[in-house]
């Protein structure tokens, strides 16, 4: 019964966010049905639009449960994107200085990399919280700028391949490239970018699971997000568990550098991501802030970022900014859940 | 002389946008609800005021739609936090998220384009009126907030609403109130950056503004005048950043992270301790 009624309540957020973004399709001047079945259809074909879904799905995974974590501790990271440009930056620069070395050393290398830079870029405002009492949400914002600005600044001037007009790193040794999925999946193109970051992020959730629920640790970073004051009063010293939670948080999102830069792009690219960190909000929300209920909804989101492409391309007049009202409009909703309890209460009254 | 010249009247202009939205903001956060919606009103204004212009040549008009649509846009704001008690931040930040998408949806719609207005003639841009508001609106709102009964009890909810409830204030109506009021202002803001500024709205124009007009108002320590100090210094250092590009050695983004690292720095109390309203971010539930 808990159960269902957990899964009741996202579900009713979303299809009120997909009718009330069927109304501004309306008012846009397409057909709101037309224009789901597109959406949705695209991200369902096999193996492009499975493929591509799952691809987008993977970042969404780690920032969703970047947040989810910083969640569960009562903190509200909005730095999943800083994280995420940090340890992507970092994690091309450990790939690009040390390109000689054997891919047995080189990936997991590259894989601490991005766990350390995404982890300090998450620990300082932990820290900032902790020590001197700063609001989470002010200082990750900051932090955000400042990654994107800084790696930009490195790429730049210290590592743009001359005479690109792009902003982006050279690449990285071949020796940091982890394997698309497609070299496994027998009738999946190697095309397709999906790679082994997807199922890493399955891993991560289950340990993400293991360690919040089976963990005395994780025991003490939920109980610190349920109640501080009794925390403290427990003996559970809240302050550590600032820290360490917004750490976890920050080393989660920083995975996305896994994806992105050994599974995809091999470099570092300016501007990579568009608002992962941000989706992950949305998703951890989503999903009730556990990994099983992250995991839904990333597919939900990376199925819409695929089928907006699409949305983009064959309909008249919307754009894929669609996905975005829709992604903003399903964050409302679940953030207003009084707005459903509401409603139900009033069925029961009968008023 | 005149490359200092040019630099401040460069930052004058650039730190317009950020003033209306910080003051904006004030106004919110004083009340107790945190804004961080500034990112998405800034976008709502200027896409209207430029929307609203070229369809009736008359920036009036379009900045008066504007003022409109940041109201609209900061009711929503209002009615998750206030009425539906929805966690601040996240409706902030789902605003932000919402309308990086709709104006681009409808501008696309409007004009097929992929997110951009039409080019505004010269004279139908409104380059100094909102300079002239926004630093106009710096006393008036010190004296709003300190000299009349509306910035009384706006204040009062806003750092004990339990006491102001029982005092008979509306906690909810002020709040309401205040939401409003910062959603006009940082539409005028937004319409500055569309007609005033430029002469048309595209995609994602604020930039990350509307978070350095929240820095602003956290390095100004939620006081009018000092918020507006914060902005000239922000407007000053991206004035400087743009002279910057090409002739100094120094790379524009280091001068880029200069509000983001201050506002850091005063939030973890190391130049004077900024407190923030004691209520703000915790929703209200009237005793009844």
């Amino acid at each position: 019964m808990k159960t269902l009624r957990e899964l009741l309540f996202p579900l009713a957020a979303v299809v009120a966010a997909f009718i009330v973004g069927g109304i501004v399709v309306l008012a846009v001047g397409d057909s709101p049905l037309s224009t789901y079945t597109l959406l949705i259809g695209s991200a369902l074909t096999w193996p492009d639009g499975i493929g591509y879904t799952l691809f987008y799905a993977t970042p969404l995974i780690f920032t969703g449960l970047a947040v989810a974590v910083a969640f569960r501790c009562g903190l509200l990271n909005i730095g999943a994107e800083g994280q995420l440009y940090a340890a992507s930056f970092v994690t091309a620069w450990v790939g690009i200085t040390c390109a000689g070395l054997p891919a047995l050393l080189l990936v997991p290398l590259c894989f601490l990399a991005a766990l350390v830079a995404g982890g300090f870029w998450g620990a300082v405002p932990g820290v900032l919280k902790a020590r001197f009492g700063a609001h989470e949400v002010i200082t990750t914002i900051m932090m955000n700028f400042i990654a994107v600005a800084l790696a930009s600044y490195f790429t730049q001037y210290h590592y743009k391949p001359q005479g690109d007009p792009i902003l982006e790193t050279v690449p990285i040794g071949e020796g940091a490239h982890i394997a698309r999925l497609g070299r496994f999946v027998p009738g999946f193109p190697e095309r397709i970018p999906l790679n082994l970051a997807f199922p890493l992020a399955l891993v991560v959730c289950l340990l993400v699971y293991l360690f919040l629920w089976r963990t005395r640790w994780g025991y003490e970073i939920r109980a610190t997000g349920a109640n501080p004051a009794a925390a403290q009063y427990g003996g559970i010293a809240t302050g550590r568990q600032i820290v360490l939670a917004m750490s976890i948080s920050g080393a989660l999102a920083g995975m996305v550098a896994v994806n992105e830069v050994l599974g995809y792009r091999y470099r570092y690219y300016d501007g990579f991501s568009s608002g992962y960190g941000f989706t992950g909000i949305a998703v951890a929300l989503l999903g009730r802030n556990h990994p099983v209920g992250v995991i839904l909804a990333s597919l939900l989101f990376g199925a819409l970022l695929r089928g907006g492409l699409f949305v983009d391309i064959f309909t008249e007049h919307v754009s894929k900014d669609l996905v975005m009202v829709l992604q903003g409009i399903i964050i409302l909703f679940v953030a207003s859940e009084a707005l459903f309890r509401g409603l139900s209460r009033r069925r029961i009254k009968g008023v | 002389m005149t490359i200092v010249l040019i630099l401040l009247l460069s930052a004058i202009r650039l730190t317009t946008p950020l003033l209306l939205a910080a003051l904006g903001g004030l106004y919110s956060e004083r009340s107790g609800v945190i804004n961080i919606a500034l990112e998405g009103l800034l976008l709502a204004g200027a896409f209207t005021a430029a929307t609203v212009t070229h369809y009736s040549n008359n920036p009036w008009i379009g900045l008066a739609a504007a003022i409109l649509a940041g109201m609209l846009v900061a009711l929503i704001h209002g009615v998750a936090c206030i009425k539906f008690k929805a966690d601040q931040v996240v409706s902030g930040t789902a605003i932000n998220i919402l309308f990086l998408g709709v104006p681009a949806l409808l501008s696309g719609a409007l004009f097929e384009s992929t997110g951009a207005t039409p080019q505004l003639p010269r004279s139908q841009l409104m380059p100094y009126t909102p300079i002239f508001l926004a630093f106009a609106l710096v006393p008036v709102t010190w004296y709003v907030l300190n000299r009349t009964p509306f910035g009384l009890r706006l204040r009062a909810v806003g750092e004990n609403p339990e006491a102001a409830d029982t005092a008979g204030v509306d906690v909810a109506r002020v709040r309401f109130a205040a939401v409003m009021l910062s959603g006009a202002l940082a539409a005028i803001g937004g319409a500055y950056l569309s007609i005033g500024q430029s002469s048309l709205f595209a995609r994602n124009m604020s930039a990350g503004r509307g978070f350095i007009a929240l820095a602003a108002l956290i390095f100004g320590k939620w006081r009018p005048v000092q918020t507006m100090l914060a902005c000239l210094l922000f407007g000053f250092a991206e004035a400087l950043s743009i002279q910057m590009q090409g002739v100094s050695q120094v790379p524009v983004q280091f001068i880029q992270i200069v509000p983001y690292v201050l506002t850091i720095v005063v939030l973890a109390g190391f130049i004077g301790h900024s407190r923030a309203p004691r209520a703000l971010g915790i929703p209200y539930q009237e005793k009844r």
